[in-house]
């Protein structure tokens, strides 16, 4: 039971997608106009997060390690269509504004970057029980920066007027430019309140060493393996894959 | 016996600093400001007071905060102030500057390391925040008693035209500094003899944009006639963004084509959105774009020092 609650506290607050790892970066920015299509997607996105992570653990060891990628993307895949099919039926509202970033779930890191760190290597119960932690952590930061911006930007809230006449709403916010403003300041914010962040951690994280980025002695990249300075980068086959394993190492450690 | 001084070069120095060059650009911005309060009013000086105030207590506010070496005595917020009033109407309610100043100066000057770091043009930048911001006040252009209502670049778009001396001594409706040809003009040339801007850009600007409306007008069909090129020239910010937006020396290129290009590029840009968009100007997203394309056109146009060939030059 402790486990399982401490898999909620480090998904919500610990390593949030979006705040802490910076995973997801793409729904973050895009679809946060307002709290109500943040707390939309990010359910959706916690939903299938959820039942990917179960289906995964289950299916761990008939899994071959050779061919996981695609095995887990049929999956994700499956609950991203039902996910789909479902808001199309019943909410269509929300549907029509979050539009394609629905589909667009099946290729968001966070799901694929926790079916490969957590879910392939733990129990099932555990990791629907992370699947939820990572998927609560992930509305809650969506609905904040919707938050933000829905208020800024047309001076209401969950669609209700708070700022009504003496406030002119800043239109830039709802925008996309407003994402990043928002999501800067929200960071900014969080390195100042020495929260953790990718950004401020520099044990773990980028330590501003720009000229060595990606190199033998960056902090994040290839730690491990140092690479000759001249030859072209390898590739990953998914851009989840450094982050992934630098959560895998996280959990190793623990 | 008097000893020798040992010190390192350069041992001849020219005296310049940033305060002078931006003493100057001031200088050189006061015709146009003049004219500005003189059409448009007490709110036109308003205006430019709370952008300047607005400006030079951000830097001096964020530089104290952060603990940083206060520099708002190298004048450079207070042209940024100057140069963001120069792009607004007299009409904007007080806060429209207060923003703008603390948007050009805190996120795109400071955050990106104060003077000479940005990456943009920062009063340009705080004037498209607030155009996409809060358009209908932004567009919102002054009436003036008894002259044309109607900005020259919207008088001519719907097939009017405008009186040459108006558009000289700037007695036309426009932002606060961009009405008048004549004061820019003398501003220009006070800079150009200064020698604190290179003509090189603000010419092909002005050539650039003049030969691209040209040829999209012509393409879709619609006369050229002189007056029309005059209004696009002389009638709308070209004039004033040519001169003391395109010159900018951080956010332009140094080199000599790298200048030329930027100059074209900005040209055309402003052309394809006059001609082509819903909206009268697009001088000041055209630059800003431009000035994205800096560092790349900087690599382009890299002069090879005298005697390197190419081949030595790609084996570095």
């Amino acid at each position: 039971m402790k486990k399982l609650l401490e898999r909620l506290y480090n998904g919500v607050f610990k390593e949030n997608p979006t705040f802490v790892l910076m995973l997801g970066m793409c729904p973050t920015l895009a679809v946060t106009t307002s709290a109500l299509n943040g707390l939309g997607m990010g359910l959706s996105t916690a939903a299938v997060l959820m039942m990917s992570n179960l289906i995964i653990s289950l299916l761990r060891k008939l899994i071959p390690d050779r061919v996981r990628m695609p095995a887990y993307i049929v999956v994700v895949a499956s609950f991203v269509t039902i996910v789909d099919l479902l808001m199309q039926a019943y909410v269509r509202s929300l549907y029509a504004s979050l539009g394609l970033y629905i589909p667009l779930i099946v290729v968001n890191c966070i799901i694929l970057g926790r079916a490969e760190a957590y879910a392939s290597k733990n129990p099932p119960l555990l990791s629907l029980f992370d699947g939820i932690g990572m998927g609560l952590g992930f509305t809650v930061a969506l609905t904040l920066i919707g938050a933000f911006r829905e208020i800024l930007g047309s001076g209401s809230i969950f669609g209700f007027t708070i700022l009504s006449d003496w406030y002119e709403p800043v239109a830039l916010m709802v925008m996309a430019p407003g994402a990043f403003f928002v999501l800067a300041m929200l960071t900014a914010l969080q390195n100042k309140l020495k929260a953790p962040s990718r950004t401020n951690d520099p044990d773990k994280f980028c330590t501003g060493n720009c000229r060595h980025c990606m190199d033998a002695t960056c902090s994040i990249g290839n730690r491990e393996k140092p690479v000759v300075p001249d030859e072209p980068e390898a590739v990953p086959d998914s851009p989840a894959a450094p982050a992934a394993e630098a959560s895998g190492r996280k959990e190793g450690e623990q | 016996m008097k000893t020798l001084n040992v010190s390192l070069s350069p041992h001849i120095r020219s005296g310049g600093s940033t305060t002078k060059i931006m003493l100057d650009v001031i200088i050189a911005l006061l015709p146009a400001l003049g004219v500005g309060f003189y059409v448009f009013g007490w709110r036109a000086l308003l205006v430019t007071a709370i952008s300047v105030a607005s400006c030079v207590l951000t830097e001096f506010l964020y530089e104290k905060l952060m603990k940083l070496p206060v520099t708002i005595g190298d004048l450079s917020a207070v042209v940024t102030g100057l140069i963001l009033a120069v792009n607004l109407y007299s009409t904007a309610p007080w806060w429209i500057p207060l923003i703008g100043g603390v948007f050009a100066i805190l996120i795109v000057k400071m955050l990106f390391g104060g003077i000479g770091q940005n990456f943009m043009n920062p009063a340009l930048a705080a004037r498209c925040f607030l155009l996409l911001s809060f358009s209908r006040i932004m567009t919102d252009y002054p009436i003036l008693d008894g002259m044309t209502s109607a900005t020259p670049l919207s008088i001519v778009r719907d097939g009017g035209t405008v009186e040459y001396l108006d558009l000289l001594f700037g007695t036309h409706s426009g932002t606060i500094g961009e009405t008048s040809a004549l004061a820019i003009l003398i501003g220009a040339l006070y800079l150009f003899i200064r020698r604190v801007i290179s003509p090189r850009a603000p010419l092909t600007v002005i050539g650039s944009t003049v030969a691209f409306v040209a040829l999209f007008t012509l393409i879709k069909g619609e006369p050229v006639t002189l007056n029309f090129l005059a209004v696009h020239a002389f009638g709308g910010g070209l004039l004033v963004g040519a001169v003391f937006m395109a010159s900018d020396y951080a956010t332009t290129p140094v080199t000599f084509w790298g200048q030329i290009i930027f100059g074209v590029v900005v040209g055309l840009l402003t052309a394809v959105m006059r001609c082509f968009s819903s909206s009268f100007e697009g001088m000041s997203f055209a630059i800003l774009i431009a000035n994205l394309l800096t560092p790349m056109i900087e690599k382009w146009t890299y002069p090879r020092p005298f005697g390197v060939r190419k081949e030595r030059k790609k084996a570095s």
